[in-house]
């Protein structure tokens, strides 16, 4: 196929819009982080900070509990990709191999679940972690998590456990190995990097997530880092802006690490699901 | 390679000489419950009684106990004003995002799909909205658009396009600027899916159009379109539904404000469950948030189903 020159041109012309258009909030935020309040102030923002400065690093510390949030979600990330995987791993597994009307039944809550409004699960959600004291508290979040993050994993493990070829394990059951046996020394090697991928993926999703966090978790101590982010945000929406921006990078990046490293798993699997849906 | 020929051998479809060891029962009970249960307890069983919820009169820190009320919230939300007006804006947002973020993933997808020499750079910016917390999607843009430090207004003076406005807090603009952000964040994910889809087409039959003189969109419309077709109306139709149930984006942007401009139907259920403390009538509006989701599915799915047969 031969492109004139012409729309080669409108072409590339087309592709730097969408670049300007994707890049540029996030050079704002970072330009915004490295300034000085002064020229924050000035009335002619400019793109490169003139006196770069990590005065708002420091003042975001400060003035919000940065780290302990950060610890928290990690905490919770962490605890809710690793139950995550360890209990969706045998589902998915009997939902790839098996077509028994459990399995049906389960890809289609895996559907469904994208449908729900989530205000209608946290009332109930809340009114039942809070006759389990289990309010305000990280276990309580991170059960929730869990569960959140479960359809999404599962479509993802699926489509690893689909790739694993069954013949392995007819030859490992011909050779008798038992059901579990086999699981565990011919698939599992097998599905381990599909593992760590659905894990990483379980982990971005909760490091991320406000809605849940924001209802459950009262005291600044047991908050995630996106609740206390808001926190820099006045009540009358009046921000700090050099704090605001150099906290909101900061907990940025350890999703963006994460996500480039998985992120072609994260397409296939969510590609199988747009496919199928 | 082999890998994938094996796969393929072992569709489930295909049928199977050792029955035995593929029927149910077999150790699978036991496989399933570590996710069948929490599955129950934390999303079917909330679920079943959260609609329960919506026939009572339920409140937070109330002493005396909860009573069924029957249809009652349904009816005053049927006269509630300030529900039905969230709810246009939330039909409005839901739109006004998904159909320019799904035009313009597709025109991203097939500038990907060419052999352009910035496609990397795009693929991997790409990643940027994606990864980002919603939250600080929606500090970064509250920066972009502050009125007198943020990029936008200064650009706009800078092209001689007026002095700069508060886009945020205008009655106006408020709803079109967090509706921009919204096609921002999740033109990624569109993207990739619908450039997923470009890929599974086959280069030939693309020659072979433009060989018999097809033009682009000819082009575009005959080979393009009907193999994209499944993965676009997937990929749509999911965005519509999480466009419609979001919430941590324009909280975080305009808080429903200005006005209830923005007061999108999760913030506004956000607000009467956990600031006012009405569980059950928030409740009753996330029912009919469902029934409005419902039906939207059923719709799209029967229209798919049509379409397939068309093809």
């Amino acid at each position: 196929m031969r492109t004139s020159r012409q729309a080669r041109a409108g072409q590339y012309l087309a592709l730097l819009a969408y670049l300007v258009f994707l890049a540029f909030p996030f050079l704002w935020l970072v330009s915004t982080a490295f300034k000085s309040p002064r020229e924050l102030g000035s009335l002619h923002p400019t793109w490169i900070p003139r006196h770069p400065t990590l005065d708002n690093f420091r003042q975001a510390f400060d003035e919000q509990p940065l780290l302990h949030a950060a610890l928290n979600s990690l905490l919770a990330a962490l605890a809710a990709a690793l139950i995550a995987v360890l209990v969706a791993t045998p589902l998915a597994y009997v939902m790839a191999r098996h077509r028994t009307g459990l399995a049906r039944v389960a890809t289609g809550w895996v559907v469904v679940s994208q449908a729900f409004p989530l205000v209608l699960v946290i009332i109930p959600l809340f009114l039942v972690l809070k006759n389990l004291r289990l309010i305000n508290s990280l276990p309580g979040l991170v059960m929730v998590y869990v569960v959140w993050a479960l359809p999404f994993a599962l479509w993802m493990l699926v489509g690893y456990v689909r790739a694993v070829p069954a013949e392995l394990e007819e030859a490992a059951a011909v050779d008798g190995a038992g059901r579990v046996r086999t699981l565990v020394s011919v698939t599992a090697p097998l599905l381990a990097p599909g593992l760590v991928a659905t894990g990483l993926f379980a982990f971005i999703t909760a490091w991320n997530e406000f809605f849940f966090a924001l209802v459950l978790l009262k005291t600044p101590e047991k908050q995630t880092l996106p609740v206390v982010l808001t926190h820099f945000i006045g009540a009358e929406g009046v921000a700090d802006l050099g704090p605001l921006a150099a906290a909101a990078f900061l907990a940025t990046l350890p999703s963006l690490v994460v996500f480039a490293v998985i992120q072609k798993r994260i397409t296939g699997g969510m590609l199988t699901g747009a496919v199928k849906a | 390679m082999t890998l994938v020929t094996a796969t393929k051998r072992s569709a489930p479809d295909a049928p199977r000489a050792d029955g035995d060891r593929r029927s149910p029962g077999h150790g699978a009970w036991f496989l399933v419950l570590p996710a069948l249960i929490p599955i129950l307890l934390l999303s079917v069983g909330p679920l079943l009684y959260g609609i329960l919820l919506a026939f009572t009169d339920a409140q937070s820190g109330r002493t005396a106990p909860t009573r069924w009320i029957g249809a009652l919230n349904f009816r005053d939300l049927l006269h509630d004003t300030l529900f039905w007006e969230s709810f246009r804006i939330g039909l409005v947002w839901a739109v006004g995002v998904t159909v320019p973020q799904f035009l313009l993933a597709l025109g991203l997808a097939l500038l990907l799909n060419e052999d352009l020499r910035l496609r990397w750079l795009a693929r991997a910016l790409a990643i940027i909205p994606w990864a980002m917390p919603e939250v600080v999607v929606g500090i970064m843009w509250r920066l972009v658009y502050n009125p007198d430090a943020g990029v936008l207004n200064e650009t706009l003076r800078g092209l001689g396009l007026g002095d700069g406005r508060d886009w945020l807090s205008g009655l106006a603009t408020a709803l079109p600027a967090v509706i921009v952000v919204g096609v921002w964040a999740g033109m990624p994910q569109t993207t990739v899916a619908l450039l997923a889809g470009l890929q599974g087409t086959p280069r030939e039959l693309h020659e072979a159009a433009a060989m018999d003189g097809a033009g682009a969109w000819r082009r575009f419309r005959t080979v393009t379109w009907p193999a994209l077709r499944p993965v676009a109306l997937s990929i749509t139709a999911l965005n519509f539904i999480w466009n419609v149930n979001s919430f941590a984006l324009v909280y975080v942007l305009t808080s429903g404000g200005p006005g209830g401009r923005t007061r999108l139907p999760m913030l506004f259920a956000y607000e009467e469950a956990f600031r006012y403390g009405q569980f059950g009538y928030a409740a009753a509006m996330g029912c009919v948030m469902v029934a409005v989701i419902s039906v939207l599915l059923a719709l799209f799915l029967v229209g798919r189903l049509r379409g397939d047969d068309d093809t």
